[in-house]
């Protein structure tokens, strides 16, 4: 990716000193990206065949300067920085990422947000022939997602675009995606080719397949529990067959930043 | 050939099939430890000691269909086969319970999630079938009613196919392809007279 990873240090990751990272192995051969296969060394076997240059986003909607902006106008604009971040998957294993990237609100900014923007829709690329999962209909396709304005303008959101410091890998979602850290995984759409400001709330493809299991919000939540599993704790991988499970931490731990989002929110409503 | 197939399986011996079945166990096991099933193994060793308690409920519900079609007499391994069976659920129940949710609100897991329900049921109604899968238990219960308590595996095989189907995430045909392949082995048994039973019953 263009850009060098500036040295600071986000407010998040310094009350989180005891983050270890998972390995890079770890990171790039654990994967959901259905569009590539339901397994999850599916991702790392066939998303080689992606092109992801040249690559462009659509930036469209309620926004000043709406256009297709190629990958490489949009890194020359963006300040990338390192961030690490716990990664709480639905499905009650979890990670932590040094992800490299900028922050959502400053792409936001460069393209101007319109006041009458309340939310931001996002796609993530889909071309059958170079993604063998799209043939089976697990999800309807193209996979979306969205967030409210204020969720996409926090800080703590980022699109990354590197691991490691290293480009990111096409099974993680390159050449850009959403990370949304007190998110469940999948809120955090992969490969993305089209954001777009609303004035209604988008659909998201995990709600619209299932919307009793699945909300909009998907904020990380050890209290209300995903309806065939408890989410009140995680395995974090890479600790080995006989590793402990771990409390799951209230906005995967990042409750100081965000929780005044949701003030006077039912989570249990708003799951 | 079916004759000559017929003719080594009676010369082999169904002891050699409790021999090599935990080997499967053990080789999964041993890649778990070692790194061979990626970085989270104790959801995969339950994963695949799920797939291979279903693949033996098929292979043992597969002998009386084989027989009729295919004149292949597999008859003398069923017991064995179900005895491995009951012995593939109980690694895959230990590893969810120990290496999985390690004893973590398993009552209420059991009670609340719907695929856990099943599966546990599942294993309850295997309980009776493994501990009379002997020659001495047959004696007792005689022969109609050892067989009748037998049928259970039926009940057994639909709800171990349901688990699958329960759990997966997504609209996905691996489940519906065993549940599939099972509900095809159950259909084999209904012979043309119980449905003419059935349909005068059902009339009158």
């Amino acid at each position: 990716a263009a850009g060098g990873i500036a040295a600071s240090v986000p407010l998040a990751s310094r009350a989180q000193d005891a983050l270890e990272p998972n390995t890079w192995e770890e990171i790039t051969n654990y994967c959901n990206y259905y569009e590539f296969g339901t397994g999850k060394d599916d991702p790392a076997r066939n998303a080689g065949a992606l092109t992801i240059d040249p690559w462009t986003v659509r930036i469209d909607g309620l926004v000043d300067r709406p256009g297709d902006y190629s990958f490489a106008d949009i890194m020359s604009q963006m300040t990338i920085e390192e961030r690490i971040y716990r990664f709480r998957c639905v499905e009650a294993w979890s990670m932590v990422v040094p992800w490299n990237g900028f922050e959502l609100a400053d792409l936001l900014n460069w393209v101007g947000v319109q006041s009458s923007a309340r939310y931001v829709a996002f796609e993530t690329v889909l071309r059958p022939e170079e993604m063998p999962g799209v043939a089976s209909r697990v999800l309807e396709w193209p996979y979306v997602e969205g967030l409210r304005l204020d969720e996409a303008m926090h800080p703590l959101t980022m699109m990354a675009t590197g691991i490691y410091g290293r480009d990111i890998p096409k099974q993680n979602g390159a050449p850009l995606r959403l990370v949304v850290p007190w998110k469940y995984g999948f809120k955090s759409i992969k490969s993305v080719v089209r954001i777009t400001l609303t004035e209604d709330e988008p659909p998201a493809s995990w709600n619209i397949a299932n919307p009793r299991e699945y909300g909009f919000y998907s904020n990380v939540n050890p209290q209300v529990d995903h309806p065939r599993w408890s989410q009140a704790t995680e395995r974090r991988l890479g600790g080995g067959l006989f590793a402990k499970r771990q409390p799951t931490l209230m906005f995967n731990g990042y409750e100081a930043e965000v929780a005044s989002l949701y003030d006077g929110m039912d989570l249990r409503e708003f799951f | 050939m079916v004759d000559r197939l017929n003719t080594v399986l009676r010369r082999m011996p169904a002891w050699a099939i409790y021999i090599l079945a935990p080997l499967p166990v053990l080789w999964i096991y041993y890649l778990g430890l070692t790194g061979g099933l990626g970085i989270d193994p104790a959801k995969r060793i339950e994963h695949e000691l799920g797939l291979w308690s279903l693949w033996l409920l098929i292979a043992g519900l597969a002998v009386t269909p084989i027989r009729r079609w295919f004149g292949l007499n597999l008859l003398k391994f069923r017991r064995a086969i179900g005895v491995v069976t009951f012995f593939y659920l109980l690694a895959h129940l230990l590893t969810w319970l120990v290496l999985d949710v390690q004893f973590q609100n398993v009552w209420a897991d059991i009670v609340k999630r719907w695929y856990i329900t099943v599966g546990m049921l599942a294993f309850v109604l295997m309980l009776p079938l493994a501990l009379t899968s002997n020659n001495c238990s047959l004696r007792r219960l005689g022969p109609v009613r050892w067989r009748r308590l037998h049928k259970m595996v039926y009940p057994i095989a639909l709800l171990g196919a349901l688990h699958f189907l329960l759990l997966v995430k997504g609209f996905q045909w691996e489940p519906i392809l065993y549940a599939l392949v099972i509900a095809v082995l159950l259909a084999a048994r209904l012979n043309l007279q119980t449905l003419r039973l059935f349909r005068v019953s059902t009339r009158a």
